[in-house]
């Protein structure tokens, strides 16, 4: 060879196949749109929606048919709007009921001979009725001893408490697990697909160096992901993280460790990119619905939690959320990192037992 | 003679039911400096031989050795000196040329710079140039590049030159021919007979997974009756009365076969047998619609051992 020698990383496979993967992707406008892009606009419109809410409207409907018919249907309109929130319309029974039935109005009041002076007509199981009750009771109760004092209310709004606080590190954990999955998953079939598996194999390389690329690569990819997340998030929304930033970081990588495991042995057998794609709704979608994104898992039923606890994506949310919004530190990560290690660590090597080259 | 490639009653049956037999014991040998083609239609089982001396599948029985290893014993060893051209490898899409070569030689310990790699391929302008964005032929000379940047001793072609266009065609053999030029081995498989012609020292005819003929492409013309082949047709309203054994008699005539109205004769001096060919079919009242005189192929070949054309065949074979 008359040539100098190259540099180390035109040399070493394992930064070759891990560049490969980058220049692949980041040259391919659509896929870093729905990597970068997607994740942010689905957190903006998440954000934007819970954000402010306004002050609530609680409708109440008073019936004209009742004892005293539409003048104490208006007697009690007039005690009922001493809540601003209140929005009284006034009806006949059956069509008050119906609008009931239908969620139109959350309480059906009928003005009554006996004490004290009315009915409920409700349904206690809807959290809406169980409002419009609390706040009718509230005014009525008001307006018949005025001199009840009110006392001073003090609103949560500081950060750390509002619904976007409690939904951006879910987003975080979800956008971890859709980019592990997708990422790796779907790459790996597309390159089976092609026969460029079976190409490399024909080749000196060290199948352990393709492996590592895949998730070597998508560990970097996930340093922008979530930098661009979180600065994100706190720009727009003042989201901050309040507990340790390395324990964070250590969670994180563990997160997209684990879940890039998992892709590899959703995509280690599969041959086509249907049966992939398949399979990994059916693993992402449970999760995203029963591990925190959007709501607690502690609201699944008790018999339940046993299974979502070792969830890697509830495990995950819980690890962000203590984190980030508690301001923990490493005790808060360690029954976390242990479950998304086992996943990982037993994932990618039942991956590397099956995996299938062509 | 050294011997690069040493294959002994290779056998490769695939669970099914029924089985399918795609090799059923094949002996191959190929030389050091030689370039070997095998040479059948589609599904005769060129492939799966191939793919099992590359190391790629595992053979049901027989044995494999190349460059005097064997794959259970010096995988890593074989596949340093070896380079392999698959059949349908479709590189990824947004590299360069010169990123996919530089990915590809990092696999090997040692090979030739991707830059010279791309000159022998005479990429030289494409080198930026995505793999998307390169004609069929182009993608397929950085296949052969891809095989050829670990510096191997032996090469590996399956089917290189299926769908491209013929100048294409050419520049790839010259690429192989280049090759060969420095004293290194092909293994190639083609259901080309001309592509066999041009680039093989020896051919083995693979057909339903058996190696039905095998020597240099002049020895098997030969033995399939003669350089020189005859093809007539008759006009439809005379041919019936000219018989194969008729054609057979006439002078250095060898072989005779029909197809409808249409004839082709092996022969081994066509000037001798011509004239005497011309008076049968005027003696028999016959008229000729057509009448050409060529040299002899593997496809004649082929036709003679099997009764089959090699393209035809497509799909009706295992």
């Amino acid at each position: 060879m008359t040539n100098p020698q190259p540099p180390w990383w035109k040399r070493n496979p394992l930064a070759q196949l891990t560049l490969a993967r980058i220049k692949e992707f980041y040259r391919e406008p659509a896929a870093v749109f729905w990597v970068y892009g997607f994740p942010l606009l689905l957190a903006v419109a998440l954000g934007v929606a819970f954000r402010d809410r306004p002050v609530e409207r609680i409708p109440v409907d008073v019936a004209t048919d009742g004892a005293g018919g539409t003048a104490a249907a208006e007697a009690l309109k007039a005690k009922l709007e001493t809540d601003p929130r209140i929005v009284v319309t006034l009806a006949e029974t059956p069509p008050a009921r119906d609008r009931l039935r239908t969620g139109k109005t959350g309480l059906v009041i009928v003005p009554s001979a006996a004490s004290p002076g009315w009915e409920y007509h409700i349904d206690l199981n809807r959290p809406e009725c169980a409002l419009a009750k609390a706040a009718a009771d509230g005014a009525l109760v008001r307006s018949a001893v005025p001199t009840l004092a009110t006392p001073v209310e003090h609103k949560t709004e500081e950060p750390g408490g509002r619904y976007i606080d409690f939904l951006f590190p879910g987003l975080l954990g979800a956008n971890l697990m859709g980019g592990g999955l997708w990422g790796v998953g779907f790459v790996t079939v597309d390159l089976r697909v092609r026969k460029l598996l079976k190409r490399f194999l024909a080749t000196p390389m060290k199948k352990r160096d393709f492996l590592l690329a895949m998730l070597l690569s998508r560990f970097l990819f996930t340093i922008f992901e979530v930098i661009l997340l979180l600065g994100f998030a706190w720009l727009v929304f003042d989201t901050e993280v309040r507990g340790n930033w390395l324990a964070l970081g250590v969670l994180i990588a563990l997160g997209a460790a684990s879940f890039s495991g998992i892709g590899l042995l959703i995509a280690c057998r599969a041959k086509t990119i249907e049966t992939v794609s398949g399979l990994m709704n059916a693993v992402m979608l449970p999760m995203y619905v029963a591990s925190g994104v959007f709501f607690s898992s502690d609201r699944f039923p008790e018999f339940a939690q046993p299974v979502l606890k070792v969830l890697p994506l509830t495990a995950l949310n819980n690890g962000l959320r203590a984190v980030i919004n508690d301001g923990e530190g490493w005790s808060a990560i360690a029954y976390p990192a242990l479950i998304l290690s086992a996943w990982g660590i037993i994932s990618f090597a039942l991956a590397l037992r099956f995996f299938r080259w062509r | 003679m050294t011997s690069a490639i040493t294959v002994r009653d290779l056998v490769k049956t695939y669970p099914a039911r029924p089985p399918v037999e795609a090799v059923r014991g094949i002996d191959l040998d190929v030389a050091v400096g030689q370039c070997f083609g095998l040479l059948g239609p589609n599904g005769a089982g060129k492939t799966t031989t191939l793919e099992i001396v590359e190391g790629i599948l595992e053979p049901t029985s027989g044995k494999v050795e190349v460059l005097g290893r064997d794959w259970a014993h010096d995988e890593a060893g074989i596949r340093e000196r070896i380079g392999i051209s698959l059949q349908e490898t479709r590189l990824a899409d947004k590299l360069t040329v010169r990123e996919t070569l530089t990915m590809f030689r990092s696999f090997y310990k040692t090979g030739i710079d991707p830059e010279s790699a791309i000159g022998l391929v005479s990429l030289g302008e494409k080198a930026r140039s995505y793999v998307d964005k390169l004609s069929g032929g182009q993608k397929q000379r950085l296949a052969v590049a891809c095989a050829l940047v670990g510096d191997p001793e032996l090469l590996f072609l399956d089917e290189p030159t299926t769908g491209l266009d013929p100048q294409s065609r050419r520049q790839l053999w010259d690429v192989i021919n280049d090759f060969k030029a420095r004293g290194r081995t092909v293994l190639l498989t083609t259901h080309y007979m001309d592509e066999a012609e041009r680039l093989c020292d020896r051919v083995a005819i693979v057909d339903h997974g058996k190696v039905i003929a095998e020597g240099t492409p002049a020895e098997l013309i030969l033995q399939a009756g003669g350089e020189h082949v005859i093809d007539f047709t008759l006009s439809s309203d005379g041919g019936a009365s000219v018989t194969d054994a008729d054609l057979l008699g006439l002078p250095t005539v060898k072989t005779a076969r029909r197809e409808g109205q249409g004839f082709t004769l092996t022969a081994a001096e066509p000037h001798i047998a011509l004239p005497a060919l011309l008076n049968l079919v005027q003696q028999a009242g016959g008229k000729l619609a057509a009448l050409t005189t060529r040299t002899a192929t593997l496809e004649d070949v082929f036709v003679t051992l099997t009764g089959r054309h090699l393209r035809d065949t497509d799909g009706t074979s295992s």
